[in-house]
């Protein structure tokens, strides 16, 4: 043994002070506290200062067909290789759209944002392929691009959608905090039929749930399928908030700094 | 008697409350968990039922020395088995991802093997399963040497340990269902979460009552870090995992924080589990077991109780680097990024402090592959966390975000500094918890080094090429003011360093194979009859006392 | 009292007393092992995991 040991103090010494590392329960605190205050300052404001989600028009809570789309995006972990956020520079913007507002995703629970790119970013995908792209993209990826390293989702487009009961999924949703009317919760159930049925009562739909895109999207009328929610909500991306609309341009201009 | 009549009652309402759960269930994948909590209790009651058969057939299977010993070290045994196992089995799915990011046909078209689904199992088996193995059972290890008194509330640290691993198939398994939250490193779903709250307080009361009941003065500085990884990772899991369930019988929920304030709090807690869990917790583990090896105490007491101060009062406010140039407010992304450049100080003061301990046995960097092993952990600790600030720097931040850049930083300190230090440990700890002389192979832990060593710089390195890559294709303007590249032109680039990547992963692999080999021959008994590691030449013309030349 | 009016309230005591009263903390709790006499109390604490040998068992 190469330390030796000082002969140890004598025990009253070490007694008469009440040192902070001998009281376990007193660290304990103090390293709590130490570990609390940055979260508490940090995270605490967004929730209070008025400016750190932008006023826009456009934007409302998924539909639930959108929503079940969105339930199938994360089951499948799409957000481990695509971001839904677009940074505010001059090769994103060209590449994707108008920079990401915090708007729009305020009523994603969870947020998707993601951390990586191994494909693309999909915050505005929507609108930017048709359907049959979409179907055939998630089948076989690389039947349309030769370069893609994504898996292949062709099971969706044979499975059934079962969203379970889309009103206790509305009403969960509306419990965290997510602004559904009593109306969108009574007629969530119907409304998930609704939208993937051209023939249904379109007019009634987009009454609860504006821009709603109503149509068949996997290809296939006579059934609901898991296709449909996904392609359903991938059509919608970033379409809810015209951002280029003059209006819009000119309130993110007198935006202070946030 | 009456103890184990109570406490079977126990385990069978369990059972039958999960049968109960699990026959309510709205869909398959929370049937199926609640099958797996039904099996765990099932477990349970014959083991309460027939303790002292089971646990002798159990301490034969597992070759553990029958005498009690003045600690409670049985766990840490099954410990240094699951942290192993976790560990082969999260390389094992790592180097598959890998491949399927270079062979898209490896996802098989299946929904189970989908590396959207894998990518989760990947980083879970390693953070929490490999990782929290090893934490638990080590701080289980160190807090009693330390403390000079056996672990408090026995039965509730073999709850504490079983629970976790429970927590750990529930994870994995639902993983693979398409059971997930969606936040990255926190994707088990609200029941589970409620299950690992149960686990983790019954851990905090295991470690503080053991802390309470010591015969020495102090809590040696090793202590304080795993505490304070304890006490902070509570309070992160709780927050992040507010959720809202659809159903009291379904895996489905939804998170109380949505959009903005989802990502801050979600990246508060994803970067205070590196802080915490894979810096504090494993920094203890250092603090500990590298002046064990190198028998001589840590090079500054001071320094380290200035090291952990520090470190804790920063790491906790650089959450929001994860997030720069997004839709988070510009005040925030720049409190992230000040506190996180300073927090390369505390972190090299650790490193320092690590180093240093060895000075004046530097040769034992030669002569002892444990050792080596640990000063390299060091160095890639002192290296990823250069590497971190630098790239909390938003110009920095603004190329390496979204790129594989982002993937080398984490696994040179996930593979160098938590994975190297992880084996040190597993190697310092079999042979003498299994009273051996010694471990099995000395050359097979040097072979494990290089393996591994070279394997992670294979790794960095072409993830550092690939991230820079893409990081410069997707920038690139031609002369007539358009973009040059097309998203899918930049994921073909980086085909050649995706199988570089997976090369080294596979040599890492193949390292940690050889340790479990090495361990397992340690808890057999055997000793390889090897040639020793370093046996120097006898030089007769060197040998001869230094004399000073004279000046001619 | 409006919530904006407690956040500023909130925000300009955070960026004075607050950032003071943690900085103090900060400081007692790091320069508390440098105090005189405290020396011998680090040494007995860096050198304890060598006090016994026998818990290899």
């Amino acid at each position: 043994m190469t330390a030796q040991a000082p002969e140890a103090a004598p025990k009253e010494d070490w007694r008469r002070h009440k040192k902070m590392e001998r009281n376990v329960a007193l660290f304990g605190l103090a390293a709590f506290a130490a570990v609390t205050i940055g979260g508490i300052v940090e995270i605490a404001p967004l929730f209070w200062i008025d400016n750190t989600i932008e006023k826009v028009d456009g934007m409302r809570p998924y539909t639930p067909l959108e929503q079940a789309g969105r339930d199938i995006y994360v089951r499948e972990g799409c957000y481990v290789c695509h971001s839904q956020m677009i940074r505010p520079f001059r090769d994103e913007v060209e590449r994707y759209g108008h920079y990401s507002l915090a708007a729009e995703s305020m009523y994603d629970r969870p947020f998707q944002w993601g951390s990586k790119r191994t494909g693309p970013d999909l915050a505005r995908v929507g609108g930017r392929y048709s359907d049959e792209w979409h179907v055939q993209h998630l089948k076989d990826p690389r039947a349309v691009v030769p370069e893609s390293v994504m898996p292949t989702y062709a099971f969706l487009a044979n499975r059934e959608l079962d969203a379970g009961d889309a009103s206790a999924t509305l009403t969960a949703l509306y419990r965290a905090g997510t602004p559904y009317t009593k109306d969108q919760i009574a007629k969530a159930n119907e409304d998930l039929k609704l939208q993937g049925d051209p023939m249904g009562d379109t007019a009634d739909l987009n009454k609860r749930y504006p821009k709603a895109q109503v149509r068949d999207f996997d290809g296939q009328p006579d059934k609901l399928t898991e296709m449909d929610a996904l392609v359903a909500y991938l059509q919608m991306l970033g379409t809810l908030v015209d951002v280029n609309a003059a209006a819009a341009q000119e309130d993110l201009a007198k935006e202070k700094g946030r | 008697m009456e103890s184990v009549v109570s406490r079977s009652g126990w385990w069978l309402a369990a059972l039958f409350a999960s049968i109960f759960a699990m026959a309510a269930a709205v869909d398959w994948g929370f049937a199926v968990h609640m099958g797996i909590f039904a099996l765990a209790a099932l477990i349970g009651l014959v083991v309460s039922l027939r303790t002292t058969d089971f646990q002798a057939a159990a301490r034969g299977l597992l070759k553990v020395p029958q005498d009690e010993g003045r600690y409670d070290d049985d766990l840490i045994r099954y410990g240094m088995i699951a942290t192993v196992f976790w560990g082969m089995a999260g390389f094992l799915v790592g180097l598959i991802i890998a491949l399927q990011l270079g062979f898209p046909a490896l996802n098989l078209g299946l929904e189970w093997t989908s590396f959207g689904r894998l990518r989760p199992l990947h980083t879970s088996a390693v953070i929490f399963a490999f990782g929290g193995s090893a934490l638990i059972s080590t701080s289980f290890y160190v807090v009693q040497r330390t403390c000079r008194a056996r672990l408090a509330f026995p039965g509730l640290a073999r709850f504490v340990f079983w629970g976790y691993q429970l927590f750990i198939v529930l994870a994995a398994t639902g993983y693979l269902m398409g059971i997930t939250q969606g936040k990255e490193y926190a994707e088990p779903e609200w029941y589970v979460d409620l299950w690992l709250t149960i686990v983790w307080v019954a851990y905090l009361a295991v470690f503080v009552g053991t802390i309470v009941k010591r015969t020495e003065p102090h809590i040696y500085v090793a202590n304080w870090f795993y505490l304070s990884f304890i006490l902070t990772v509570a309070m992160l899991h709780l927050v992040n995992n507010a959720n809202v369930p659809v159903s009291l019988f379904g895996s489905k929920s939804y998170p109380l924080w949505s959009g903005v304030q989802g990502a801050l709090v979600q990246w508060w807690y994803g970067h205070n589990a590196v802080g915490f869990f894979l810096t504090a917790g494993f920094l203890a583990m250092m603090y500990y077991f590298v002046p064990k090896q190198a028998q001589r105490p840590v090079y500054s007491y001071r320094l380290s109780i200035l090291h952990f101060w520090s470190l804790i009062f920063l790491y906790i406010w650089a959450g929001p680097h994860h997030l720069h140039y997004t839709a988070l407010p510009d005040w925030a992304q720049t409190l992230g990024m000040v506190f996180s450049v300073m927090l390369w100080m505390p972190s090299w003061g650790g490193m320092i402090n690590g180093l240093m301990t060895l000075n004046g046995a530097w040769d034992k960097v030669r002569t002892d592959p444990i050792i080596r092993m640990m000063v390299l952990a060091l160095a890639f600790y002192g290296m990823s966390t250069f590497e971190g600030p630098m790239m909390s720097v938003k110009s920095v931040n603004s190329l390496s975000h979204y790129t594989d850049w982002t993937i080398g930083h984490v696994h040179s300190g996930a593979l160098g500094w938590n994975g190297m230090i992880t084996f040190a440990c597993v190697y310092y700890l079999v042979p003498r918890l299994w009273g051996r002389e010694r471990l099995y192979s000395l050359r097979m832990v040097n072979w494990h080094f290089w393996l591994a060593t070279l394997g992670i710089v294979f790794y960095a390195s072409s993830m550092w090429v690939a991230g820079i890559t893409q990081g410069l294709m997707w920038r690139e303007y031609g002369a007539d003011g358009y973009l040059v590249n097309s998203f899918a032109e930049t994921v073909a680039a980086l085909h050649p360093m995706y199988l570089l990547r997976a090369f080294g992963g596979g040599m890492f692999l193949v390292g940690a194979g050889i340790m479990t080999f090495n361990v397992w021959m340690t808890i057999l008994g055997k000793l390889r009859d090897e040639a020793p590691l370093y046996h120097p030449v006898h030089n007769a013309d060197a040998d001869h006392p230094l004399t000073a030349v004279p000046a001619e | 009292m409006s919530t904006h009016s407690t956040y500023d309230m909130l925000r300009h005591f955070a960026d004075s007393w607050g950032l003071l009263a943690m900085l103090l903390t900060f400081l007692v709790l790091v320069l508390w092992p440098f105090r005189p006499g405290a020396r011998s109390a680090n040494e007995a604490a860096k050198t304890m995991i060598f006090k016994d040998d026998d818990d290899g068992e």
